[in-house]
């Protein structure tokens, strides 16, 4: 950082002081209309956006922000127990397809962005690749480069060795950083970098002319002073990032796929970019929900995040049976309710026929999934497992992921006992007008784990 | 040679198709002047700016056809301000007075108004063909205006304009006299259409040939065309999205068998891919494929769909393809000719699904690419190499790696020598983009090989102006010259002055040019229009001769500084 820059970045001190603060300010309206388009652009870079938003708050703001946030979500149908464990909160809240109104929380950087980016991407591809990326360095700070995050590791100081000797600004915007009222330093630029990038005029606006004049490239850094700031701060692709008019796409491409992955989002039941919708339904629930398969890696995933979204119409069962109101209803209890006997969740595959879930290898019940139906075990009766025996979560996993994942969380919901008793499927007059399979013996499922080699398909 | 009577020249001069072999022509003597002037019945004009509407009436007073481009490239990537200026309507003005004859008009980034779609559909009776593309500024009403009075329309060509969308109505204003379209492309629209009146005008046209539907036309209705209209052979699909049992995906699948002249298919703005066998039988016969709007399919429903596309030329389409996907493009079509590869990932941010991988198969199997537009995640210079070395008759290679200075990221060196060797071999090369870390060797490079060159783009590279220097020297034909981010001065640009005189323009922006070297420049050049684009509230008087200059875009001109250009525009 050269001296002549040093105090350029402070002449420029008091304009990006009116930035970070409009940031902060705005941060939570832009940040919503940001995730707003995130949602249907699939993009990642929208991670950069949701840092901003909290790094530009006090530190106690975001303790608020982040109880506010999980607030909402419990508002939301895929709100989020407290007592879960944080883990497994992050990845599934962030994988229904309920987008959050707030974005994840900062609780855990190297990980909300990534969940985050899970939930945006819409791309099956980056999907898995992040979440493998997830699992190997989940505690360090991602250093892939997609990630607008600081990375601290030599990797990144090459990146940015290179990049300051063609932008030789680059390092302007550090110093103009100290200015921001973030105490938060680890994503204090990537928000400026956010703002820069979303709002380019905006940015233009605000840095006077003065700074313009006295900075040595100054057209280059106010016009993409996001990259430099990225520069700084994360590898090079990243920093790369959100220049404005790169890669060079046009607007009208740009805008029309934006609209396209909305609508594909949007409309019932239509295989949008990436993603998997199939409807679930709930025995007594008034209305159907959809989910994104694609969003989810394990069965333990999809089932709390089932549980979530229909635990509500089990509070009203509760009250039917004696059990006082949702207002004294403790999440436990809730939970107790959904994994007691009561449900069964069973799906319809290509060909037609209902299955149990948890039947077969996840990704084969993602091939073959068209829908879900979450009955009462008392008619699932006759749903049943070949031996009776019950699948090992460990053994089962498929992945380094999912073992984790199991490990991390070894509950399992929607864990039906299946009992003998009258199929009332037989006979061909299921609502659906399909048969369900069902196996002769009688036994236990347990829908979390995945059961690879077992044949657990069952035959009417 | 004057002994030929003009009324012999004029048939010759009509062989002529080419308007540079009439500018040539032209300026033999006065007598082919005059010749050429009387005769010329297309006229190309590449910059509104160039030259006033007056003046090309006044030259040439029988144009028939007019192509006319308005807003810089860069204007695509939101590097020039919205109404930075390429205004249409000076242009209408003045040809409503004087071309009554005028049946052809194509116009690319520029700002067309309804009142100038209105004046246009009331001044030449005899008018054919609109095609307008990445133009702004006007509504469905103008279209409307088009619809209703161009009685003898053949053509309304919509390429990724930004539309004011009011209503569906305007489809309904071609009157049932209207019998003569043969290509509608409205794609680009964003609102609804009167689904009634599209079939009935689809009915009515025997012969038309080219249809693109925009995304609200449901896939019953495309049905209902392809029955109508069976002899399509372009064809743009609305939204393709039905469930596979339905009835209407039943009939489409029948009717398709009966399109037997498709030979080029766009659209899938939204479709379910489980519905895509219904278009194999047309894909045989596809010489184009443009599924670069098509992000709904994916992965093996991408490549199901390209195993069926043998005979492609043309192939647009979104990384989803991956490499293993590009392999299978290799394998399948042999006779490729141009490959576009368009991001899926709009912001460059995550990872592009393609790589040099897909690229070097491409070059492997399809010998015949010459033009290419890749976005792609990582490059190396051995690829380059292998790609120069497979395809050497490459006329337009644009690529762009994501991450606009990543290095070769086997050997961490500078892409120079890939791309140097694509210049070295692919002799003919017009346009080239470039992308990735690059030093000054790639300029001399191209300098010293890209003879053929026209238009260059250039962004985040070299190190300082000899980077430049060497294009501006080398490159003898270029015309255009377009540079973001590179450490280039104003030693460099005005090294050689007059060489802008043969260049149609010179965009630079975020460069190392000052407001100083520009005003030289534009003192030294009176024939060139020097155009600072500053957005900050600036006064100009106070403006140090030493401050760089945001945008730049110099441009030859006969017409002296504009005058419309906005506030922040300044002419030098």
């Amino acid at each position: 950082m050269s001296p002549l820059l040093l105090g350029v970045g402070e002449e420029g001190q008091t304009d990006i002081t009116l930035l970070a603060s409009s940031a902060s300010t705005d941060s939570i309206c832009q940040n919503g209309s940001g995730l707003k388009e995130r949602n249907y652009m699939g993009l990642s870079d929208c991670s950069s956006v949701d840092s901003s938003a909290v790094s530009s708050l006090s530190e106690e703001k975001k303790n608020n922000l982040n109880l506010k946030a999980t607030e909402l979500r419990l508002g939301l149908p895929g709100s989020q127990s407290p007592e879960r464990d944080p883990e497994i909160f992050l990845m599934s809240s962030a994988k229904l397809d309920e987008k959050p109104l707030f974005p994840l929380l900062p609780s855990n950087d190297g990980f909300c962005p990534l969940s985050q980016k899970i939930v945006v991407s819409g791309n099956k591809r980056v999907f898995s690749d992040a979440m493998d990326g997830f699992s190997e360095v989940r505690s360090s700070v991602f250093t892939e480069g997609n990630w607008l995050f600081p990375t601290a590791g030599p990797d990144s100081e090459t990146a940015q060795s290179v990049t300051q000797g063609k932008f030789p600004v680059s390092s302007g915007i550090n110093v103009m950083l100290p200015s921001k009222p973030t105490p938060n330093s680890g994503v204090k630029s990537i928000s400026l970098k956010e703002n820069s990038g979303a709002q380019p005029a905006t940015m233009k606006e605000i840095v006077p002319p003065k700074v313009l004049q006295e900075r040595p490239r100054a057209a280059n850094e106010t016009s993409h002073n996001h990259r430099s700031a990225a520069n700084n701060n994360s590898s090079a692709p990243a920093a790369k990032a959100q220049v404005v008019g790169w890669p060079p796409v046009r607007s009208f491409r740009k805008n029309t796929l934006a609209v396209t992955s909305r609508n594909n989002d949007e409309v019932d039941g239509k295989p949008g970019p990436g993603t998997l919708f199939i409807k679930v339904s709930m025995d007594g629930a008034p209305y159907l929900r959809k989910v994104d398969l694609r969003t989810y890696t394990a069965y333990q995933e999809l089932s709390s995040a089932l549980e979530k979204m229909f635990s509500c119409f089990t509070i009203g069962q509760c009250g039917s049976h004696g059990v006082p109101g949702k207002e004294i209803l403790s999440e436990s209890k809730l939970r107790d309710l959904l994994h007691g006997s009561e449900y069964v969740l069973t799906y319809e595959d290509k060909d037609g026929d209902w299955m149990l879930v948890g039947d077969v290898p996840w990704e084969m019940f993602i091939d073959s999934c068209k829908r879900m139906r979450i009955m009462k075990s008392s008619d699932a009766i006759g749903l049943v497992l070949t031996s009776g025996k019950r699948l090992t979560v460990n053994t089962a996993l498929e992945t380094p992921r999912e073992q984790e994942l199991a490990s991390v969380n070894r509950k399992i919901a929607f864990r039906p006992a299946i009992q003998m008793g009258n199929n009332p499927w037989q006979g061909g007059k299921t609502q659906e007008g399909n048969q369900v399979k069902s196996r002769e013996e009688s036994g236990h499922l347990r829908t979390g784990g995945a059961s690879r080699g077992l044949d657990a398909h069952l035959i009417m | 040679m004057n002994y030929f009577p003009e009324e012999v020249l004029e048939p010759v001069f009509d062989f002529l198709s080419s308007n540079r072999d009439r500018n040539a022509v032209s300026l033999v003597c006065k007598s082919w002047f005059r010749v050429d002037r009387w005769s010329r019945q297309r006229v190309f004009i590449g910059n509104c700016y160039a030259v006033r509407p007056e003046r090309l009436i006044a030259r040439f007073p029988r144009v028939r056809a007019l192509i006319l481009k308005g807003k810089p490239h860069f204007a695509d990537f939101n590097l020039v301000p919205h109404d930075w200026g390429g205004f249409f309507y000076p242009w209408i003005e003045a040809m409503a007075k004087s071309y009554s004859g005028l049946e052809e008009l194509r116009l690319k980034r520029m700002v067309v108004s309804d009142e100038s779609l209105e004046l246009l559909s009331r001044s030449f009776p005899n008018f054919k063909s609109l095609v307008l593309v990445s133009c702004e500024g006007f509504s469905t009403d103008g279209l409307a205006a088009i619809a209703a009075n161009c009685r003898l329309l053949r053509e309304l060509d919509l390429q990724e304009n930004e539309v004011e969308d009011h209503r569906g109505q305007w489809l309904s204003c071609f009157p049932d006299s209207c019998t003569s379209l043969i290509s509608l492309n409205f794609a680009c629209l964003k609102g609804e259409v009167n689904l009634v009146a599209l079939e009935r005008l689809v009915a009515r046209c025997p012969n038309l040939r080219s249809l693109r539907l925009n995304r609200t036309v449901p896939l019953d209705m495309l049905q209902k065309i392809l029955l109508r209209a069976p002899q399509l052979e372009d064809l743009g699909t609305g939204s393709y999205v039905k469930d596979p049992n339905s009835e209407p995906y039943i009939k489409l699948v029948n009717t398709v068998l009966n399109c037997k002249s498709v030979r080029s298919l766009s659209g899938f703005l939204e479709v379910s891919p489980h519905c895509l066998p219904a278009i194999y039988p047309m894909c045989l016969n596809l010489t184009s494929l443009n599924l670069s709007y098509a992000s709904g399919i994916r992965d093996t429903d991408l490549i199901k769909l390209i195993h069926h596309c043998w005979k492609l030329q043309r192939l647009w389409i979104l990384d989803f393809i991956g490499d293993e996907g590009l392999e299978v493009v290799a394998s399948t079509c042999k006779e490729l000719q141009e490959l576009r590869v368009f991001p899926s990932d709009l912001y460059g941010v995550g990872n592009a699904a393609v790589t040099e991988e897909g690229l070097v198969a491409i070059s492997k199997g399809c010998l015949k690419l010459h033009s290419l537009l890749y976005f792609c995640q990582q490059m190396t210079n051995a690829a380059l190499i292998t790609v120069a070395k497979n395809c050497p008759n490459f006329t337009l290679f644009r690529l762009c790696i994501l991450d606009p200075t990543r290095a070769d990221h086997l050997t961490l060196q500078p892409l120079d020598e890939g791309f140097g060797a694509i210049v070295q071999s692919c002799k003919g090369l017009r346009r080239l983009s470039l992308s990735g870390l690059l030093t000054d060797q790639v300029f001399h490079y191209i300098g010293m090989y890209a003879e053929q060159l026209e238009m260059l783009s250039i962004a985040f590279a070299g190190e300082g102006d000899k980077g430049m220097l060497y294009v501006l020297n080398g490159c003898k034909n270029l015309r255009k010259l377009e540079i973001r981010d590179c450490p280039f001065g104003d030693a460099a640009l005005l090294m050689d002055v007059g060489k802008y005189e043969t260049m149609r323009s010179l965009w630079m922006s975020a460069c190392e040019v000052t407001l100083g070297g520009c005003k030289v420049l534009a003192k030294k050049m009176p024939m060139l229009n020097v155009e600072i684009i500053n957005e900050k509230d600036q006064m100009e008087e106070n403006l140090d001769d030493s401050l760089k200059v945001e945008k730049m875009y110099l441009y030859r001109t006969l017409d002296g500084p504009r005058r419309d250009a906005p506030d922040f525009v300044w002419n030098l």
